[in-house]
């Protein structure tokens, strides 16, 4: 039987269904995992995502191309192919697709995660005869701790800052990761002040409910504002930004699961990483495909070769796909329209 | 080990001075002393050994982990850092050990030298399955020999100074010489008050900053006393009790190493230490530094090399007087003594006082240093006139004024990858100079770069490489970069014809084509003559 799924120079195509998966070309029909950029090109004709994520999916691609709806678990029909969307834990909105053609199931992961996320409806493993994952993280020295070991250590930093008298510039990717620290920060501590590129999201995840510590956007802050003991989320390509002088004396934090390694840690000359990541670290890639019960693998995004070989050595059918995924990027251009002057 | 580990960490954590000495001075307040003592000997760079071979390290953690070696690489390749990797693949721990530094130290480090390589083995896999991520980096690095952090004797003494409340300069001489790290030392370098016994103990050097700005900015020329700066080997020669040591400034007691020296400890008078450079000298006139390294080379001294490469101790300040501390006297009070203790030596003592440049303006010495390069030498000191001799490096009383350094521009041609945290990123560069139609290899330099930079090379090497032999990687001659250097000589060991000395990357010539770049005959119009 030939493939669900084929990689085509537009991205993952489904020919018995004609759509695409997180295509990174506009296409006529695109099924979309999740609102990051490079699971989501805009322009493309239809779009199907989950009911939770539509919004953050319209405010990515503009006012153009129709967005079809669903929610988690109810399925669609292309030309007898039966798409639904699970949950996959990566940031609000995020699915797995699964895909159902006479008998033959797939699953396309998009990014995922094991780990508690309150923003987010949690992982939820979908059984299936070929699995699509990621491996972002794909190598065993990637293993998170708690996240909230994570939040506790960057609810110290900011302690540590405020009492010496400085602010806290902590960088976080703008849609999901802040939003995250948010909903985990101990907001007692002090203000908290936002990039305009996180505090969009904000007002996407607080419309839909979504408890998330109080923020003030930092650029109506009045002037001569006190910085003093804030903390303030910027999305990391502020980092060489004029618009962080005016918080006078700061200490830098990153959270990202980059952050895991010293050499990164140190190339991006800031004062602290947090380990805390929204894709799922080694042991977890492992857990979800084993759960997932699929005897064929095909692995997208950054150690796809590495992963492979791993699962293939393991007794699985197992193949690296070559996508245009980047997963987590903690030194990602900001688009034109989110840069702050 | 927890708090040594935490300490560690945070010490690698920030660039910032005031915070390094934070986080040594707050785990000196809580540490016991047995584990200050192994704090300090660590912190101040005296790391043990390499203990196991990072081949068999990595076999165990392979097999610890049950991962194939394949993906143990892999890992490798992504980290760059051979006790990172590890740390990091390993399980995590089962149990948490509160087992203290010296502990870890004296029971599991330092008898290991002497275990079969089964104990080791299992030493090594006991001691990761009790501990964290962090401590086991730092054991790696102990076991590898390794263990670096980014802090300067000076600070160290800073944070032991404000976690003890002694004196600074008493606590930077205690940390001189030849101590052991027992509980006793600690205890005894915190004290208020210690007989201060080690004969051979030498002072913390007080070293030079670069002139920053021009000379004029120092003021008058009469407030300061100028002597050549010598390229040779920084030491103390100390006369105390009838015995006689010479140590450099790596803090290495090179007695040994110099019998002309050790001869002439015994005509100083009891109790003197005298501050130079140890040079290759003769008929009035340092010899080359690569005559150094040829007698440094050597494990036996046989009078052919002593009679082909005398060295001389060309003195410059009096540390101690009569067993007196002079550090605190002015620099003319120094030196006047100096001159005085030199002469009695005599003129077969191999000891010389660094002669003073006279000059009666700045302009007229900048004429003079002109003379430098022939004369064998690397520029200008200046002191302050009535300056006390300060420990470590300060600015204000010290300068050196050196000559400009040579540079010439080349072409970047082989690149191979760093080591340590820079081991996933090409850093490693062999530059190289036309000679009719073809480079040739002239320099390689490591250092130079921005990060930044280093982050665009090394992209350049990955998409224009030509061919691998290893690690190394030949490229597209491409990239021109201005290389400085210190000294340049005929060498028949390189292919250029060439030696220069610490060269490294002035800047990047993006304005530069390879063809630009300079010619073997511009380089070798730099020679000394002869
Ligand atoms: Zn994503
Ligand atoms: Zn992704």
């Amino acid at each position: 039987m030939d493939n669900l799924l084929e990689r085509q120079p537009d991205g993952l195509y489904c020919a018995a269904g004609g759509f695409y998966i997180d295509p990174w070309n506009p296409v006529e029909r695109a099924v979309i995992t999740h609102a990051h950029a490079d699971h989501l090109c805009p322009s493309s004709k239809r779009y199907l995502c989950t009911r939770a994520g539509e919004a953050l999916l319209r405010a990515r691609i503009g006012s153009e191309g129709l967005i079809e709806a669903v929610d988690y678990g109810a399925s669609v029909t292309f030309d007898g192919v039966r798409v639904s969307l699970h949950p996959a834990g990566h940031i609000r909105g995020s699915a797995q697709i699964r895909l159902e053609y006479r008998g033959e199931i797939w699953v396309v992961s998009g990014d995922y995660k094991l780990d508690a996320d309150s923003t987010c409806a949690p992982f939820d493993p979908v059984p299936c005869h070929t699995f699509v994952t990621e491996s972002t993280f794909g190598l065993p020295i990637f293993r998170w701790l708690e996240p909230t070991e994570a939040l506790a250590a960057i609810n110290a930093w900011w302690r540590g800052n405020r009492q010496a008298g400085k602010a806290s510039v902590l960088f976080a990717y703008p849609l999901g990761k802040a939003q995250r620290v948010l909903a985990g920060v101990d907001s007692s501590i002090g203000p908290i002040y936002t990039h305009g590129a996180v505090e969009t999201f904000n007002r996407l995840y607080r419309d839909a409910g979504i408890a998330l510590a109080a923020t003030q956007y930092a650029r109506s802050a009045p002037p001569k504002t006190d910085w003093t003991g804030a903390l303030i989320l910027a999305p990391p390509m502020a980092k060489t930004a004029p618009w962080l002088r005016r918080f006078g004396d700061f200490s830098t934090g990153l959270a990202s699961g980059w952050m895991r390694i010293r050499g990164t840690r140190r190339r991006r000359s800031i004062d602290r990483g947090f380990v805390l990541s929204d894709h799922a670290d080694w042991p977890a890639l492992l857990t979800a495909i084993r759960s997932s019960g699929a005897r064929r693998v095909w692995v997208t995004h950054g150690y796809r070769a590495q992963l492979a070989r791993w699962l293939e050595e393991s007794g699985l059918e197992a193949h690296a796909i070559d996508t245009q995924y980047e997963g987590e990027r903690d030194d990602a251009e900001l688009p034109s329209d989110e840069a702050e002057p | 080990m927890k708090a040594f580990a935490d300490l560690y960490a945070a010490l690698d954590e920030t660039t910032k001075t005031n915070e390094k000495i934070a986080a040594m001075s707050s785990y000196f307040r809580s540490a016991p002393p047995a584990d200050i003592s192994w704090a300090v000997h660590f912190l101040i760079g005296r790391r043990p050994k390499r203990l196991i071979p990072t081949r068999e390290l990595a076999a165990w953690a392979i097999e610890e982990a049950k991962i194939p070696e394949w993906l143990f690489g892999e890992s490798y390749q992504a980290v760059g850092d051979l006790a990172e990797t590890i740390a990091l693949l390993l399980p995590p721990a089962q149990a948490t050990s509160s087992r203290p530094l010296h502990e870890w130290v004296e029971q599991r480090l330092l008898p290991m030298r002497d275990w079969d390589d089964r104990a080791r083995r299992e030493s090594m896999i006991e001691a990761w399955r009790e501990m964290s991520d962090r401590q086991r980096f730092a054991w790696n690095k102990l076991i590898t020999g390794e263990f670096r952090v980014g802090v300067s004797q000076n600070l160290v003494v800073r944070a032991l100074a404000e976690a003890s409340g002694v004196d600074a300069n008493v606590l930077a001489h205690r940390l001189m010489g030849d101590w052991q790290p027992t509980p006793d030392f600690a205890t005894e370098i915190l004290a208020k008050t210690t007989g201060d016994a080690d004969v051979s103990r030498p002072y913390p050097f007080c070293l030079a900053y670069p002139l920053e700005g021009t000379v004029e900015e120092l003021g008058p020329v009469h407030e300061w006393q100028i002597e050549w700066k010598w390229d040779g080997i920084r030491s103390q020669l100390i006369r105390r009790q009838w015995r006689t040591f010479l140590w450099s400034r790596g803090e290495e007691l090179i007695t040994d190493r110099f019998p002309e020296l050790a001869a002439a400890g015994a005509l100083l008078p009891e109790g003197t230490v005298l501050d130079g450079e140890v040079l290759p000298w003769k008929d009035g006139a340092p010899l080359p530094f690569t005559e150094m390294q040829r007698r440094i080379g050597r494990k036996e001294l046989g009078s052919k090399i002593l009679a082909e490469v005398p060295v001389v101790l060309m003195a410059f300040d009096l540390l101690e007087h009569g067993g007196q501390d002079a550090r605190e006297r002015s620099l003319e009070w120094r030196r006047a003594e100096l001159e005085r203790i030199v002469a009695a030596a005599g003129p077969e003592s191999h000891l010389l006082a660094s002669p003073l440049v006279e000059g009666a303006s700045w302009e007229e010495l900048q004429r003079t240093r002109e003379e430098a390069r022939s004369r064998g030498v690397e520029g200008f000191m200046l002191k302050r006139r009535g300056s006390p001799y300060r420990v470590g490096r300060r600015r204000g009383d010290w300068w050196k004024w050196k000559i400009n350094p040579y540079s010439v521009d080349a072409v970047l041609i082989y690149a191979q990858p760093g080591s340590g945290r820079r081991a996933s990123l090409f850093t490693d560069y062999t530059f190289g100079v036309w000679d009719q139609g073809e480079l040739v290899p002239f320099a390689k330099a490591y250092s130079g770069l921005t990060d930044d930079e280093i982050r665009q090379v090394d992209a350049f090497v990955r998409n224009h490489t030509i061919e691998k032999f290893g690690p190394v990687r030949r490229l597209k001659p491409e990239l021109v970069f201005e290389l400085a250097f210190e000294a340049i000589q005929r060498s028949s060991r390189h292919r250029s014809g060439i030696a220069v000395r610490f060269p490294r990357i002035a800047r990047w010539r993006t304005d530069k084509k390879a063809e630009d770049a300079d010619t073997i005959e511009t380089v070798r119009a730099l020679l000394p003559p002869g």
